[in-house]
């Protein structure tokens, strides 16, 4: 029950929220500080009560549910709430307390109209995406995966900047139909595994290993894969991404950044690669291409801008290539390097659009042309803004580096063609990163601002975020040891099923594409 | 017929004799409240004695209406429907000029009709109801006759409704005149008789598809719906998009199953051909519409090519979708025109896009309620529509219509773009052109709120709903 309350919390926060604001908006704040930290609380909860179910010292090894929910909802369709969390998940419903909090911390001054919506549809996002990532009935994620987006329209349609309409409404036209090709393939599978067994369910622990002829398969595969492929999002499904980001408001920004994105990053993990592992594999060179080609088109998309927020944007392009690039590798290394890589570049990158947030609520301007020479007014915010862009481009001892220094690594033992070309992001990032700085923070001053420094609340933020930041990239073990159990629950979810197809008689072509997963430790 | 069958009929004797009771009361005193309240009263009592007549069925009433639980369950809609209807036309006509108590007469009457075309077993039956429909109509979309526009509306229905029955009327005669029967269970078998003239057969049949593509303004019998809807009052529109496309819809599927019209190659290319065609030029249209509802109608058209999808698809599970799908869509556009019923004025309806800027403003609630209707309309979760795609969609894969069930896909990413301008205007940041906070009648917002919950509720939970739906269409196949 847990679980559900994790979710109920959001949802009544960000009603109350709603209703408070019409008295006083500091108490709508105050009320969704509360119970992010109540849903802090709960998840922490989850952690120890999973010791306590499980009567092990340690977590279970093959990534047994810590807690489970599991009712009926609609059972004349085979729908359950079916709610269950493993260390991925566990880990993830923990970053989204966590950037919820920090997003919080973001629109507390630079929200000032429509409070009480604004933070409903803020608390109703995070309940969105904390459902997506407990969700294992493929119903039930849908249903999550489409229910984030309406509130996430909302904040970028009203409290946007200045093209706001143009991009919410390309952000849910991309999202929802991609969403909508996923249905179909949660509906194909649904009725192939009716057909087959006869239990009509959508219920994912039993959909697994549902067997479906690959010319059927590959066609089902592709429906998940659009839908994660855009919210990921992968080159060439990314274009929603850079205006979106753009016009959010920096709240919106960090979650678009921060979490949004990793719900593509988790369908992948959880839901393709274990439902279709054969095909996946075929796939996998062509998704390794896409990675890679994102992690090369987005470092080059961020040289061309002058808006900071949209040179930001487009590196997540770049990062999150490296995600796709890890899942697909699938060995336990990459995917650990994946989680570090979506877990540090939320951080990082969520500190980065709030460190935009604040030039711009103090200059009025995102464009990088005007700016210059802000370190001597506001070395405190250089001084943040520098740590993060390092971590951005994956300096050792902060957490980027780690993830992406295994995401090579895992791929590298897979294809060390993908890796060596992957690893040219390094320089890319450096090359961005240093010269975003250097042209906002250094040189002479061009506008005549006078601009103040970081108030001692968004100190406390950004002291957190560093912490943390670096945290992950010296000590990254309690979240290795936390998420590793399921990354071999989930592989070996994917293993277990027999090879489809003895027939097709094609054993030389698929031979290279299976080497990648056998290649795994 | 026997006292059983009497009884089972209630329903459709009560929603009859409502109209002649107020009709009575109105030749001695003329109030607004009691009108209303007798017809309310009427329908509640009509809708009430569907529950216990339920146990007599399925019957036979004198060879022209089948009573069981199919129509039942489309009866109960149709008066709930109609019940909406009347409350929100409470507020809207008392903000007019005009005497408004015949209007609701007219309005039971069209209702009556709607409960025989979905109990119709023959053809009189189906004409007797179709008529009982559309004859109200006709005088309801004029029912304000000091505007043209209204007038202009009513006289294009007129025309148009009058031809498409005089189609319906020769395909009627060309199947009678080859098969000899009039009766619907009879000509699906007589169909099949060896000797009998296919062709004739089929002639006859796409005659009748003609009036029934009118009625539920399928391309390309649709050209009528834009100028009706954005003519008609708010609530007459209301009533033309559900009631009587929701009875028409329901007697196609009814006697189409039965037909087997998996059977017949040539109908299931039609029909899948009208489906494509009216999803694409519903949603195509509605994208450079400025009036709410001329936009709403252009959905509609849409709306009912995402039904023919289930409709193809055939089977229990795809008559569930339907049904299912059908409720949903009551819920949304009675909501979506109940809006724009209780927001317009005395002079003109609030139908253009400008009058709803910023509206979230000044009355959250209304806008509220505004937007979940148009995201149920688009297929959001939460929302009742949501279920409903999502129900349709189970349906064409099922039956593996991949191409339907794509275009279907494709068509709700266009079908987003338009219900988002309207919700950006309601969420707008610049204030619109309708005056400061519009007051909410009582009624009206009462009526609103309740097909909020509906909404939610079916959005949900929706195995409410399912398992009625198991209990009453289901049973029939």
């Amino acid at each position: 029950m847990i679980l559900a309350w994790i979710i109920i919390v959001l949802l009544a926060g960000g009603l109350a929220a709603w209703f408070l604001a019409r008295w006083d908006p500091l108490w709508a704040r105050r009320t969704c500080l509360f119970a992010l930290l109540l849903d802090l609380a709960l998840a922490v909860s989850v952690f120890w009560l999973g010791h306590i179910e499980t009567g092990a010292a340690g977590l279970p090894e093959t990534g047994a549910w810590l807690i489970e929910l599991n009712v009926p909802w609609i059972p004349q369709l085979g729908i359950g709430l079916h709610l269950a969390v493993d260390g991925l998940s566990l880990v993830l419903v923990l970053l989204t307390i966590f950037l919820g909090l920090l997003s919080l911390s973001s629109a507390w001054s630079e929200i000032t109209g429509r409070v009480g919506f604004f933070h409903f549809n803020l608390m109703w996002i995070l309940a969105g995406i904390a459902g997506v990532f407990m969700s294992l009935d493929m119903f039930l994620f849908y249903f999550f995966w489409e229910m984030m987006l309406v509130p996430m329209y909302f904040l970028i349609a009203i409290w946007g900047h200045e093209n706001r309409q143009y991009a919410s409404v390309k952000f849910f036209i991309f999202t929802q139909a991609s969403g909508l090709l996923m249905l179909l393939s949660i509906l194909g599978l649904f009725f192939i595994h009716g057909a087959n067994t006869g239990d009509y369910t959508f219920d994912y622990t039993r959909l697994l290993g549902t067997q479906v002829s690959p010319s059927i398969a590959i066609w089902l595969m592709l429906g998940f894969f659009i839908a994660f492929a855009v919210k990921l999002p992968a080159v060439p499904f990314h274009s929603w991404l850079p205006d979106a980001h753009t016009e959010a408001p920096t709240a919106g920004s960090i979650i678009l950044a921060g979490l949004l994105l990793k719900t593509g990053a988790y369908g992948f993990i959880r839901f393709l690669i274990p439902l279709f592992p054969d095909m996946a594999a075929r796939f996998a060179p062509v998704a390794m291409g896409l990675a890679v080609a994102s992690i090369i088109y987005g470092a080059v998309l961020a040289f061309a801008q002058n808006d900071l927020k949209r040179l930001i944007a487009d590196t997540s392009i770049s990062h999150m290539g490296f995600v796709l690039l890890g899942v697909y590798a699938w060995n336990g290394l990459a995917l650990e390097g994946a989680l570090m890589q979506i877990i540090s570049h939320g951080i990082s990158t969520g500190m980065l659009f709030m460190m935009v947030g604040s030039i711009q609520e103090r200059i009025h301007t995102r464009d990088m042309d005007v700016m210059g020479g802000l370190w001597p007014d506001a070395p405190r915010m250089g001084g943040v803004m520098m740590v993060f862009a390092l971590a951005s481009l994956g300096l050792p001892g902060m957490g980027n580096f780690l993830g992406e220094f295994l995401v090579l690594f895992g791929t590298y033992r897979v294809s060390s063609a993908f890796a060596v070309i992957a690893s040219l992001g390094f320089v890319l990032s450096t090359i961005y990163s240093i010269w975003m700085i250097q042209r906002t923070f250094h040189g002479e001053k061009r506008g005549g601002y006078r601009v103040r420094d970081l108030s001692s609340r968004e100190m406390a933020a950004s002291a957190v975020m560093i912490a943390a930041i670096i945290w992950l990239g010296v000590y990254p073990q309690p979240v290795m040891d936390t998420a590793s159990p399921a990354f071999n629950g989930i592989q070996g979810a994917a293993k277990m099923q027999k090879a489809p197809d003895p027939v097709s008689g094609r054993p030389s072509k698929d031979a290279r594409a299976k080497s990648i997963w056998t290649l795994t430790p | 017929m026997d006292a059983d069958t009497l009884r089972a009929l209630l329903p459709l004797i009560i929603i009859s004799a409502t109209p002649v009771a107020v009709m009575l009361v109105l030749a001695f005193y003329r109030s607004h409240a009691l009108t209303v309240f007798l017809v309310l009263a009427g329908l509640a009592l009509s809708f009430a004695s569907l529950f216990p007549a339920s146990g007599l069925l399925p019957r036979m009433a004198a060879g022209l209406l089948v009573l069981d639980h199919y129509s039942f369950f489309f009866m109960g809609l149709m008066f709930a429907a109609t019940f909406a209807v009347a409350l929100l036309s409470y507020g809207y006509l008392g903000r007019k000029d005009i005497f408004p108590d015949e209007y609701y007469i007219l309005l039971l009457i069209a209702a009556a009709g709607s409960a025989v075309i979905v109990s119709s077993s023959h053809f009189a039956s189906f004409f007797l109801g179709l008529e009982l429909l559309s004859v109200p109509l006709y005088a309801l979309i004029s029912y304000p006759r000091a505007n043209p526009r209204n007038v202009e509306a009513g006289i294009k229905y007129l025309i148009l409704a009058g031809t498409s029955s005089a189609f319906l009327l020769f395909g009627m005669a060309l199947v009678y005149a080859e098969l000899g029967t009039m009766e619907f269970p009879r000509i699906s078998t007589a169909a099949l008789f060896p000797g009998t003239d296919r062709n004739f057969v089929l002639a006859g049949v796409a005659m009748i598809i003609t009036g029934i593509g009118f009625k539920l303004a399928l391309v390309p019998f649709h050209m009528w719906t834009p100028d009706v809807y954005e003519g008609a009052p708010a609530p007459v529109a209301a009533f033309v998009a559900t009631v009587s496309k929701g009875a028409m819809f329901a007697l196609l599927l009814r006697y189409f199953t039965i037909f087997d019209i998996r059977r017949y190659g040539s109908l299931m290319l039609l029909f899948t051909v009208i489906s494509i065609a009216s999803m694409f030029a519903g949603n195509l249209l509605a994208l450079f519409q400025n009036n709410v509802k001329r936009l709403l109608a252009y959905s509609s058209i849409a709306h009912l090519g995402y039904l023919l999808v289930a409709f193809l698809a055939s089977g229990v599970l795809a008559a569930a979708a339907v049904a299912f799908y059908l409720a949903a869509y009551f819920v949304s556009t009675l909501g979506a025109f109940g809006v724009i019923s209780v927001l317009s004025g005395k002079e003109r309806d609030a139908d253009m896009i400008d009058d709803y800027m910023g509206l979230a403003w000044r009355s959250p609630w209304l806008a509220g309620i505004f937007a979940a209707m148009l995201l149920s309309l688009a297929g959001i979760p939460l929302t009742a529509g949501f279920i409903g795609k999502f129900f349709i969609a189970a349906a064409g894969v099922d039956s593996s219509l991949w191409a339907l069930v794509i275009i279907l896909v494709i068509n709700s990413a266009i079908g987003l773009f338009y219900y988002l301008r309207v919700i950006a205007a309601l969420y707008s940041r610049r204030p619109g052109a309708l005056a400061a906070s519009p007051k909410l009648p009582v009624l009206g917002g009462i009526t609103l709120g309740a097909l909020s919950v509906a909404l939610l509720w079916l959005g949900v939970y929706p195995a409410t709903m399912l398992e009625i739906i198991r209990n009453t269409i289901s049973r029939f196949f």
